[in-house]
């Protein structure tokens, strides 16, 4: 009996966990089919009293958001591949090869990650004006890169330390170049960990704010979270809650679907079954 | 097919300290050439450096008739075993054996028929659609060596391939080993802390301690003519019996018996007073179990047995004894060397397993003293060893003299 009570214990347990954590995208969602007069109006009520999709129609009608949004993937997706590209590459180096320096890099890649993102914000503002990348994709991009990489670092070189060295020595007795080595065993077998490093680079990318309102002003580079701000109603005497909540979800969606297809792979452990044990 | 010239070989660390000490070894085309030791002494570190895994400090190394010193492992064109196999484990079976073809851009229907071929002779057939993690022990071990079959490589490397395999199933795959070695006749280095799998599958046996080789030899030259007291330690389970030995006149004084000396086994000796005496449990016996003609050869004597061991097909007894100071300080340093710890000096008798001694009796026991060796106490070196005889022709052949390579009477 006791092993029962455990179980419903367990149950009950993440009942909670998950309406608490739920309930701000249950509320937005909720918010997202609204009649935006109901906001303001009296009673209000979780659900909404009339459902309706006018506000995702009318998100999409304007291109401040969907601007917003090419650039939003659009940027994200370049600064995830750049960067984990790079990111491979060093932590590799980093965990195969000894060289002078290496601790140096590694804690100066920790050091960016903790260094106060909105302290940089500032004089890069007016670097980015004076060089011209003020308001572009690559304005945005570039420092997207050097606050993603240390992250990617880190959870990359764990996973290539984990991999053992004789696969690779393997490889290179059975006739293969370093890179082919590289290329055919490592890779594949860091899949999960590359994976892993690509999502999170994508969500902070994806997530920031401080970035893309500061260093953009048209909608030539603004991302979804900073065109969010500049959401206003279709008259004055309109709150444009009912659109942001339409337009967060519509953001929301890409970032589920990422860990929905991915977290098999990111748990999956490839490296079963390499040794004995 | 290719022979491996090694030439003054030396490994040094970034510490200065030597893995590899000056090792030079001629290994023939063909030929099953092993690499024992304990752990440490460097025997891996020198079939990485012939694979070209580890750089080589100084020396040369020829791989047929070329230096291969600067050149990668891939331009070797040799094939290793790892010790923990290094499957790929997100490869099936197939590509894993197939993995230094593909390498090469061998056409697919070639890499088919060998792949399929070599898991032919290893019996992986059924299995060339798995994945490594989904196999047994024994299965992953034959898929290593499916990927080092499958290429013509120039020799074969193993370094303790049969160390993460159970007791029996370690014994079957020694035996494929050796089988497939003799049918592909292909020039092979094997390196192993295991002196059975050294005696039964090399034709010479390299015997390395601290870096330095101490005897290449085949195994039973090892075995009868050790050089020096490490080589006659490793080799022989149970180990050879190392007592202490002090030269009385004409006779030489054991723990437990007095043996006569004979003239020329004093000139080898010279003025040494105590000396470390080797014999081979084997080489005593239950004096009621030895034939007549024999016994007149050999010397009774009595001891007290503390512990036997019967193992149906032998038995042994174990015989303690006090050492004098001296000895029993270089026997620990030796047994430290050997990987092993005795917690007292004893000595080890092979009994005919129809023997009735029991614990703790006193049995009249009988030794050959022509197959005692003497050794040095300070260099280890053994002293009774004759000039070196022919080298034997062949695997497992007889030392060329007919008699006991000893004579002490």
């Amino acid at each position: 009996m006791k092993s029962r009570d455990t179980h419903w214990g367990w149950i009950v347990g993440a009942v909670l966990i998950l309406i608490w954590s739920a309930f701000p995208i249950v509320w937005i969602l909720s918010l997202s089919f609204k009649q935006p007069g109901e906001v303001i109006g009296g009673n209000p009520q979780f659900l909404p009293k009339n459902w309706t999709w006018s506000n995702y129609d009318y998100v999409f009608s304007i291109p401040l958001f969907t601007h917003a949004l090419v650039n939003s993937i659009g940027i994200s997706l370049i600064a995830t591949t750049v960067g984990v590209v790079f990111a491979t590459l060093v932590a590799y180096a980093i965990a195969r090869l000894a060289f002078p320096g290496k601790g140096l890099i590694l804690g100066f890649a920790l050091a960016i990650a903790m260094f106060p993102v909105a302290s940089l914000v500032g004089p890069l503002f007016d670097l980015w004006r004076n060089i011209g990348l003020y308001d572009t994709w690559l304005g945005l991009i570039i420092p997207y890169i050097s606050f993603a990489l240390p992250l990617a670092l880190w959870t990359l070189s764990a996973f290539f330390r984990e991999i053992p060295w004789e696969m690779e020595q393997a490889a290179q007795v059975d006739g293969a170049t370093n890179w082919q080595a590289f290329r055919k065993v490592i890779v594949p077998l860091a899949a999960p960990g590359v994976f892993t490093a690509a999502i999170l680079t994508f969500f902070f990318c994806w997530n920031d704010f401080v970035f893309g309102i500061s260093l953009t002003s048209t909608d030539n580079a603004r991302p979804v979270p900073a065109a969010l701000a500049f959401f206003t109603g279709r008259s004055q005497f309109e709150q444009p809650a009912t659109y942001q909540a339409a337009a967060a979800v519509i953001v929301t969606i890409p970032v589920i679907i990422l860990v929905l297809l991915f977290q098999r792979r990111i748990v999956a452990g490839l490296t079963s079954g390499a040794v004995k044990g | 097919m290719a022979s491996i010239t090694i030439k003054n070989l030396v490994k040094l660390y970034g510490d200065g300290f030597p893995a590899v000490n000056d090792v030079s070894l001629d290994i023939a085309d063909g030929e099953f050439v092993i690499l024992v030791g304990p752990s440490g002494c460097g025997k891996s570190t020198l079939l990485r450096m012939i694979v070209g895994l580890e750089d080589i400090t100084s020396g040369d190394l020829l791989i047929g008739e070329e230096r291969v010193n600067q050149k990668a492992p891939r331009q070797r064109n040799l094939s290793m075993v790892f010790q923990n196999y290094a499957l790929y484990p997100h490869l099936t079976v197939f590509e894993n054996i197939a993995f230094p073809l593909r390498l090469r851009k061998t056409p697919d229907a070639e890499v088919k028929q060998r792949v399929e071929e070599a898991a032919k002779t290893l019996e992986l057939t059924e299995h060339l659609q798995r994945k490594p993690s989904n196999l047994s022990g024994g299965q992953r071990q034959r898929v290593a060596m499916g990927r080092a079959i499958v290429r013509q490589a120039d020799a074969f490397l193993f370094d303790e391939p049969l160390s993460n395999l159970d007791a029996k199933l370690r014994g079957q795959m020694r035996t494929e080993i050796l089988r497939m070695q003799r049918r592909m006749g292909i020039t092979t280095v094997y390196v192993t802390h295991d002196q059975i799998e050294a005696m039964t599958l090399g034709d010479r046996v390299a015997v390395m301690r601290k870096g330095v080789i101490q005897q290449v030899a085949s195994p039973r030259e090892l075995y009868e003519r050790p050089v020096n007291l490490f080589v006659a330690g490793f080799i022989g389970s149970p180990p050879m019996n190392f007592l202490p030995a002090f030269v009385r006149g004409n006779e030489l004084e054991l723990p437990f018996v007095n043996v006569p000396l004979s003239e020329e086994t004093k000139n080898k000796i010279g003025d040494h007073q105590l000396l470390i005496a080797g014999i081979r449990p084997e080489k005593f016996d239950e004096i009621g179990m030895v034939e007549e003609q024999k016994k007149a050869r050999g010397i009774a004597f009595n001891a007290e047995v503390d512990v036997t061991e019967w193992l149906g097909a032998e038995q042994y007894a174990f015989v303690p004894y006090e050492a004098h100071e001296d000895i029993a300080k270089r026997l620990a340093e030796l047994e430290k060397e050997l990987d092993s710890e005795q917690m007292r000096t004893q000595m080890v008798v092979t009994l005919d397993p129809a023997s009735r001694i029991r614990d703790g009796e006193t049995a009249e026991l009988w030794l050959d003293p022509t197959q005692m060796h003497l050794f040095n106490p300070h260099t280890g070196e053994n002293l009774t060893l004759k000039e070196k005889a022919e080298e034997p022709a062949g695997r497992h052949s007889a030392p060329t003299d007919d008699g006991p390579p000893v004579k002490t009477t």
